[in-house]
């Protein structure tokens, strides 16, 4: 039985540690808001990870920013792996990880990716007269938008 | 006779030449496109290749272990051992040959990579999973831009006329077969070319439709980068995007 709990206690701190690795372009949302966390083991031995867009130059920076801050905590033995199937969607960005990315003023995706043409509503005055500016922004996952009331520019998460 | 990991190989290095072409000539664009707007959208296209550069041309090193990543085989190998079809490796042109080119390739690889996601080879239909979402979003862009071009003013109608008009002898190439195409559609790995040109006809018809122009005539193609046989462009491409590597192969970022 203490062998079965010292292992929980693993997957438990990396879990830990992960929501404290922030997303180096969007640092208000975590690898695991965004989904980017595919699996911990229960053993608490291995973390699977997969990159949001192909060439998102994010990703390795990401497995970096994760390995250095396993082995901050004493974690350093846990083996991380890439896994490219199932690919990843912006359906597994959790509610909490819309949330903050809603209060960091970049309109998350629609709840589901079948959504995808619906004007999101602008994150500073939440009106939904908004316009698409260009499909391709900052980063490969977001989409330049403009808000037709209060006149702001906004980025939006796009939907995968 | 050629072996089936012999095929994998070949296969998963000619689509990874082809998008890291493809990427690497639309990073061209990067500060010169038209508007804002454009040069983001080039360069995420490009990104996107390059991404899929990566996971292709591994994959390839990891079939054929010999110990070459996919550093090793983007920078360290020459014009006549590059297999990407010759479509992508034409100069950019103006912005409608870019458009067309792109429209094109985006057209006859979202196909593909719809259809790999079906593969018998698991990572080969991991990659193409990823990619068939990307690809949809690059026939999208290309696309509205061929309506808008040839749908625009009289210029930038006759630019795409231009555009499509050069880019339309390297089409036929996308859909020939050969040892490795055979072996891996017997395999069920990947589609025989030719199965892809009816529905990529289809798609091509509907968007000059929209854009008003008509499809070029018949007309004799050019091909051969798939056995290595290229124009003179690719050798300037590559030692653009070798210098570094092959200057200093120790570099770290």
């Amino acid at each position: 039985m203490v062998s079965r709990v010292a292992t929980l206690d693993r997957a438990e701190r990396i879990r830990d540690v992960l929501a404290g690795v922030p997303d180096p372009e969007i640092p208000a949302v975590s690898v695991l808001d965004l989904g980017i966390v595919r699996d911990i083991d229960p053993e608490g031995r291995r973390v699977a990870i997969t990159p949001t867009y192909s060439g998102c130059p994010a990703t390795a920076a990401i497995a970096a920013a994760i390995v250095a801050a396993l082995a901050e905590a004493g974690l350093g033995d846990v083996r991380l792996v890439t896994r490219l199937d199932p690919p990843w969607t912006t359906d597994w960005i959790t509610p909490e990880g819309r949330a903050k990315l809603l209060a960091y003023g970049i309109a998350p995706p629609p709840a589901s990716s079948r959504l995808t043409e619906a004007a999101p509503a602008c994150p500073r005055c939440g009106s939904t007269a908004t316009r698409e500016v260009s499909r391709f922004g900052s980063t490969p996952c977001k989409a330049l938008w403009r808000c037709l009331d209060c006149a702001e520019p906004f980025d939006r998460f796009k939907c995968h | 006779m050629v072996t089936r990991d012999d095929a994998l190989f070949r296969y998963a290095l000619r689509l990874g030449d082809d998008s890291l072409v493809l990427g690497q000539r639309l990073g061209e664009w990067c500060g010169k496109a038209p508007a804002l707007e454009i040069d983001l959208a080039l360069a995420n296209l490009g990104l996107d290749l390059i991404g899929q550069a990566t996971f292709l041309l591994g994959y390839a090193g990891e079939v054929e272990g010999k110990g070459r990543d996919a550093d090793r085989l983007a920078f360290h190998r020459d014009v006549m051992d590059f297999s990407n079809c010759l479509l992508v490796e034409q100069p950019n042109g103006d912005f409608a040959r870019t458009i067309a080119r792109q429209f094109l390739f985006s057209a006859w690889r979202a196909l593909l990579f719809g259809d790999l996601a079906a593969s018998a080879d698991p990572t080969l239909a991991a990659v193409a999973k990823k990619a068939v979402k990307e690809t949809a979003y690059h026939l999208r862009f290309s696309g509205e831009w061929m309506a808008r071009l040839g749908d625009g003013t009289p210029e930038s109608r006759e630019r795409l006329i231009d555009g499509l008009d050069w880019c339309w002898r390297f089409v036929d190439e996308l859909f020939e077969a050969d040892e490795v195409s055979e072996a891996l559609a017997a395999a069920r790995i990947a589609p025989a070319p030719a199965e892809l040109r009816a529905r990529f006809d289809a798609t091509v018809d509907a968007v000059l439709a929209e854009a008003g122009v008509e499809r070029p005539a018949p007309r004799r193609a050019v091909v051969g980068g798939r056995a290595g046989r290229h124009s003179e462009h690719l050798g300037h491409l590559l030692a653009e995007m070798q210098f570094l590597p092959r200057a200093y192969p120790e570099a770290r970022w």
